[in-house]
């Protein structure tokens, strides 16, 4: 079963791509204090709004900050972003959709009932809504992404749990006296792994856009701390003189998407074939 | 049909109150209390005013007490007053702005059901063709690509550099101005960008889910009945498969109305269009609670109609539904 998700993932050019995406950027970004070329925070206000060229690769922004460097150090928070906020997503996914789905019943019936609830608001407004009564800090941005983000992850692992549930190894270890805490972490959720692990991958490239989105709209990151989304604030505001400051970090993100969506759809496909769409 | 409307419809009950309790909650995050935004800067305010303003907004109340109270004045549509200087009511302040943004809102999902269908049935049928390789690589980019950042893009290219359309508002200066047909026309060049760029999120998914309904749909029975029976393949297609294939759409025009809503944040800032999406931002920065609040009630209560015309519709369609 191993080597047959391997074989066919390594035979997928989505998921080989996707990772090779990843990867990179995992790197770029751990690497950051040593391959960004100048100081992300540096000011020079004799070099402001420089094009590209071949000192600043990317120009420089407003402040005369070379944005390769920005960007560089922005993808590093992206990355913490769209995974811290995906881990907080699927522990309280991973917790209410295995709940819901083991005991069904009521406790079923009221997880999702709140499932429905949370499913009705508009997630941006939400995000925006609890941000305004909150400082906008890298952390408010994280948990608050993860406690919007949770309502797929639980319906995925409830669905899981009910087909499971009945199988033969639960009632074998019910058997011998195993606790319901011990039979829904040890014997259970492990096998729910494979559908929230696309789930998971998605979801980190959602949370980066979303991370993006607010810190366009100047309530994610705070400047001076670089994020792909605030160098665009940056381009917005010199829209007619500076197209290199709405191009470079928008490619960015796109490409980062791009990467952790092919990686998700590959992993899907590599895990049952039979699921492709 | 009668029952099932009811049905649905009592079972929004519960979800209502579900999100009137999470929105006060959401207003109790803040650290302090609402009022401090209007008394801290004010030397002249005294403790005994602060307690009145407090007990104005019975902030002395037990919460319980206060979401009663607050639950009440929402079922009459009494929202309360903005912070803002014109301290105007906030049920007014945002239902001045709800027209444009809904309007732009069915627009834009008129656009992603005329663009999408037709791609996806064509994907379908062509499946494995470069029609359909193109466009799933389309669709997999327009998953990918920050809508915010194609807006700057568009708006660099057809406003600065070809100077085509119009970057921001809805209408221009002059508006008062025009003649009638020059001011619709002038209208509707403020719409191209921002209904594209609002309709374009939209796009993927769609097309995307309309393609997998097209190829299951094929794949049934019926499908290879009207075939064995000599129509031809046009009529099996649009007829038989597509009228199928549509009706799961039908629910997805609810489920997107969240999506729409919460994009309409994002595309009335940059564009400048004076809707309830701009009028949220603009109380988020001020930090205007009351506005907030009441968006985000809005926003949820229209996402719950959104469902239950979805569902009423769907069974209007499809007999098996409201059968069983």
């Amino acid at each position: 079963m191993k080597t047959d998700f391997w074989y066919r993932f390594s035979k997928n050019r989505l998921a080989v791509a996707g990772s090779a995406i990843v990867v990179l950027l995992f790197f770029v970004s751990l690497l950051a204090p040593w391959i960004a070329p100048f100081d992300p925070t540096a000011i020079d206000l004799k070099n402001i709004l420089q094009p590209p060229s071949a000192t600043h690769w990317f120009g420089t922004d407003q402040l005369g900050r070379d944005v390769m460097s920005r960007m560089i150090w922005g993808a590093q928070i992206s990355l913490k972003v769209g995974f811290v906020s995906t881990g907080i997503a699927i522990f309280i996914g991973a917790i209410l959709g295995s709940v819901a789905g083991y005991y069904g019943r009521w406790v079923d019936a009221v997880i999702m009932r709140f499932v429905d609830i949370m499913l009705c608001f508009p997630t941006f407004f939400l995000i925006l809504a609890v941000i305004a009564f909150l400082e906008p800090s890298i952390w408010n941005i994280m948990i608050i992404i993860g406690v919007t983000g949770w309502m797929g992850i639980t319906r995925l692992v409830r669905a899981d749990f009910i087909s499971l549930k009945e199988r033969d190894f639960v009632q074998a270890a019910r058997v011998i006296g195993a606790s319901d805490a011990r039979i829904i972490f040890i014997h259970v959720l492990p096998n729910c792994m494979a559908s929230v692990l696309v789930a998971a991958t998605l979801g980190v490239a959602g949370a980066i856009l979303t991370e993006s989105a607010l810190s366009f709209l100047g309530i994610g990151v705070q400047p001076p701390t670089p994020s792909w989304g605030n160098i665009l604030t940056a381009g917005k505001d010199n829209i007619d003189i500076a197209w290199w400051l709405s191009l470079y970090p928008g490619l960015a993100i796109l490409v980062t998407v791009l990467g952790y969506n092919m990686l998700g759809e590959g992993i899907r496909d590599s895990l049952d074939p039979r699921l492709r769409s | 049909m009668i029952r099932y409307v009811a049905r649905r419809f009592l079972f929004m009950i519960p979800l209502f109150f579900g999100i009137t309790i999470i929105c006060f909650s959401v207003m109790h995050l803040a650290p302090g209390s609402p009022t401090d935004l209007q008394t801290e800067m004010n030397p002249r305010v005294t403790a005994e005013m602060k307690e009145r303003l407090r007990a104005m907004y019975d902030l002395d109340k037990p919460l319980h007490v206060q979401y009663g109270k607050w639950l009440g004045r929402l079922l009459v549509l009494d929202l309360g007053v903005s912070f803002s200087p014109d301290g105007r009511p906030v049920s007014a302040k945002i239902l001045e702005r709800l027209p444009i943004t809904v309007f732009l809102n069915m627009l834009s999902m008129v656009l992603i059901f005329l663009i999408a269908i037709p791609i996806g049935v064509l994907s379908a049928v062509r499946q494995g063709s470069t029609f359909d390789r193109v466009m799933s690589v389309v669709v997999f980019v327009g998953f990918a690509i920050p809508t915010f950042w194609l807006a700057l893009l568009l708006m660099i290219l057809f406003g600065l550099h070809l100077d085509w359309l119009p970057i921001s508002g809805i209408r221009s200066l002059n508006y008062e101005y025009l003649p009638p047909a020059a001011a619709f026309w002038d209208f509707l060049q403020h719409l191209i960008l921002p209904v594209s760029i609002a309709a374009f999120g939209g796009l993927a998914g769609l097309s995307r889910y309309m393609r997998s309904n097209m190829l299951e749909v094929i794949r049934q029975d019926y499908i290879t009945t009207a075939r064995a029976k000599g129509l031809p393949e046009r009529i099996v297609i649009y007829k038989h498969a597509l009228r199928n294939a549509m009706l799961p759409v039908i629910t997805l025009l609810g489920l997107s109305v969240p999506g729409l809503i919460g994009g309409s944040v994002i595309f009335e800032t940059i564009f400048s269009i004076p809707g309830m999406g701009q009028l949220f931002y603009m109380s988020v920065m001020a930090r205007d609670y009351p506005v907030v609040m009441g968006i985000l009630v809005i926003g949820a209560v229209l996402t719950l109609i959104g469902n239950l015309l979805a569902d009423v519709s769907y069974a209007l369609a499809d007999p098996r539904i409201r059968i069983s």
